[in-house]
Parts: C-alpha cells; structure tokens; sequence
C-alpha cells in the first residue's frame, strides 16, 4: 500500500520538513535531506509491506535501525539540536498519518489499527534516534575529556636543572599515566635533576591520588631525579594524617616557593640581590 | 566521638532535611559526585577542613564501590540531630561483597593493589561510620559528617 504511493510519501514529507520551523538550512542543503530522507524511507517501506503491516511486532527493522542511527549520528556531529532530530522522524509520523487517511478513509476499524501500529513503529524509531544521538554527542564529550587531559599537564622548565609540574584537578589512573610519561620524558630531554610536583590545584587527595603521586615519585627517583610535592593546603594536610597516607619519604613543602627555594639548596644555587655581599662568606 | 561511635546510629533522632540521589557507575561520576557533596557541605555551612574531610571519605568510598563492587547508589542527606547538622551519605553496591569486614578495617589491608588505607581512613575522618555487608549481595556504607564535628 505504502510502496505504490512512495513517491508522494516522500514529497509530503520533504513538504512537512519544509514547512517547520526547526528546518536548518544552514546545517544541511534540501538535497541532502531528501536524499537521507529517501534512503530511510526506501528500507523502511521495503519492510512495510501489506502483509508486514498485519503483524508488524515481528519484523525485524534492523536495516532501518542502522540507518536511522547513522542520520542521528551525522546530526549530532553537525551540531543539530536533539529536538530538530526528534522532529525529523516525528514528521514521517504526520506524513504517513495522512496518507494512511486517504487511503483507508473508508474503512474507519483497520485506520485505526493501522495507525496504532504506525505510531508505535515510529516512536520506537525516536527512541532509537535519541539513544544514538545521545551517543554520538557523548562521544563527542569523550574526546573533549582526552584534549583537557592532554592539554592540563604541562612540564615548565623554570629553572636550569629544574622542572615544575602544576596538576589541576583529579588525579586519576589515566591522568597519572600522562602526568608520569611528560614529566619523565622531560626529565631526560632537559637533563634536569629536580622535578617539582605541584598540587595547589588538586581539590582532595585521597588514598588513590596518593597513591599515583607516590608512584609518580618513585618514577622520578628511578631516573635520578628528586622529586618536591608542593602546595599541600593546611586541610589537605589533615586530611593526609587522618586516612594514615605515609608521605614522610617524599620531600614536601606547603608553596612552590619554598619548593624552589629548596631545590636551589640542593643544586647549591643562591639567589640575592644585586649588590648584596653576604659577610659571612 | 569514640563514645558516639558506640551508640546505635540508628535509634539516635535524626531529622532528613533533604535528600538527594546518585548513581555511579563509571570513573567519570566521581567529580560530578564529589563536587555534589561539596555543595551541600557549603550549604550548611561546614568548614573548609571539615568539608575537605568529607568530600575524601566520599571519595574513597565511592571509589571502593568503583572498583569492588562495580558501581553503585550513593544518598546525600542533610540531616540534623539536635542543634547540629550534618551530612549523611549512603553507598550501596550489589558486588561481592566483603566477607570479613574487620580485616577490612584493618590499615593496611587490600585485596587489589592499593594502599590499604580506604575503609579505615575514612572511617577517620568522619564522625559516625557504619559498614554492613554479605558475601554475594553486597556492601552498604553509610557515614555521617556533623558540620562542627
């Protein structure tokens, strides 16, 4: 029934798309919309035949599922609003609603349940887009979190001999992972002796994020190099010697600072003012 | 608060002034929940250290329930008892849970590769802590943090 009139399916719902507001023609031309449109509808009708319509619960949409994931995948990469996308199959409901009343407007028992059954099928296919649309926008969130990730560790070289590693945020497993590659793989490249780990940024440490700074540390001392943690905040502080986290190996200070001014101890450098003779030497 | 310890929490008034609900299933809900704790601390008022307390204990449990019991539902109550408030929060996982809890509380012990220190640090840090578990169903923990505790 539906394949005979495929033709003026198609043109009623391209007609639909058209007349709605939340048409993006900035986002996608008319062509490719019809094009889409009519690739959905090809495989979607294929499966629709007459006898399909009668026990429409066991057909298998499988095609039409792939389909109608991929269209919900590209708009969400081409930044359409979930709601245009939800109304983009909405509007296949109208236009086969229509068609269907044209058809059958003389036997008012079968248009109902032909509708009943369409109206199911078609609001299991915005569930599908919905659930595909979600997953593509959060694959899109994903990468985000691998850029911030890359992005939010950066090895400084602020002194000869010397590197600081400010961390911002939660120390995770993946995170350590990247933090421990940079800062080591830096060590090597500038020949420093002394990497300064800074976490005035880290908003709690617990024994996990503890733990990832002590492997982190001991990473560094395998290459020969010290390692200062710095910025432990007075609360970070107690929280430390409540959980019984041991950090009595590692050298820590409460400001890069004083971190600073340490590893110019150790490298045995002072730093003063012009003119100033120190006495005692 | 050893003696409060040996009270039953359960018979103790408490009045729920609001509750909140979380589920946690992946490492990424952890900020998310943590920064949610916070903000309730910050609405009653706790202090910075208190608060930072808290937010850890949250931390390591919710952790915990992460990686041994595959994710979970955590309760963020606001409750108040007397002239004190507090926060109360409750993690419950359907894992494996923990056939012997007093190891488990033990500083030092763990069954994965950690530093052992998760369940009894918390317990360090909070005021009330309570810990029931069986073998096959799962591990509830509920704590509370009183904001001048």
């Amino acid at each position: 029934m539906f394949l005979r009139k495929k033709k003026q399916i198609i043109d009623l719902w391209m007609k639909n798309q058209m007349a709605d507001a939340a048409l993006r023609e900035d986002l996608m031309s008319n062509e490719d919309i019809r094009a889409q449109s009519e690739e959905l509808l090809d495989a979607l009708l294929r499966k629709l035949t007459d006898e399909g319509l009668k026990d429409i619960d066991t057909i298998d949409f499988g095609e039409v599922f792939e389909i109608l994931g991929g269209i919900s995948i590209t708009r969400a990469r081409q930044g359409f609003s979930s709601r245009e996308t939800g109304l983009y199959i909405y509007s296949l409901k109208d236009t086969l609603m229509s068609i269907l009343q044209q058809e059958l407007k003389d036997d008012p028992i079968q248009l109902y349940e032909v509708s009943m059954k369409i109206g199911r099928l078609i609001d299991t296919f915005g569930i599908v887009t919905f659930e595909t649309f979600i997953k593509g926008r959060e694959e899109v969130i994903l990468r985000q979190t691998d850029e911030i990730t890359e992005i939010s560790t950066p090895v400084i070289r602020i002194w000869d001999g010397i590197l600081a590693l400010p961390i911002i945020g939660t120390l995770d497993s993946a995170r350590t992972q990247t933090v421990m590659e940079n800062l080591l793989g830096e060590i090597v490249n500038t020949g420093s002796s002394i990497a300064i780990l800074d976490i005035s940024g880290v908003p709690a440490v617990d024994s996990l994020v503890a733990q990832h700074l002590i492997k982190t540390v001991s990473a560094t001392r395998l290459m020969g190099a010290e390692c200062i943690i710095s910025g432990i905040r007075p609360e970070i502080a107690q929280t430390i010697v409540h959980l019984g986290i041991d950090l009595s190996n590692i050298i820590t200070k409460s400001t890069l600072e004083n971190a600073l001014k340490h590893a110019f101890s150790i490298l045995e450098l002072e730093v003063r003012k012009k003119g100033f003779v120190n006495k005692n030497i | 608060m050893e003696k409060r310890l040996l009270l039953p929490i359960l018979t103790t008034p408490l009045t729920v002034l609001n509750k909140d609900a979380m589920l946690i299933n992946k490492e990424q809900d952890v900020v998310p929940f943590r920064n949610r704790v916070k903000e309730y601390a910050v609405k009653i008022g706790m202090g910075l250290v208190n608060q930072t307390k808290l937010i850890t204990a949250a931390s390591e449990l919710v952790r915990n329930m992460l990686r041994y019991g595959n994710g979970g539902e955590t309760i963020i109550e606001v409750i108040s008892k007397g002239r004190e408030n507090g926060i109360r929060l409750t993690f419950s996982d359907k894992g494996p849970g923990i056939p012997n809890i007093e190891q488990a509380m033990k500083d030092g012990f763990s069954t994965g590769k950690s530093l052992g220190l998760g369940l009894p640090g918390t317990k360090r840090l909070v005021n009330e802590f309570d810990i029931k578990s069986k073998v096959g169903e799962g591990t509830t923990v509920m704590i509370i943090k009183w904001k001048n505790g």
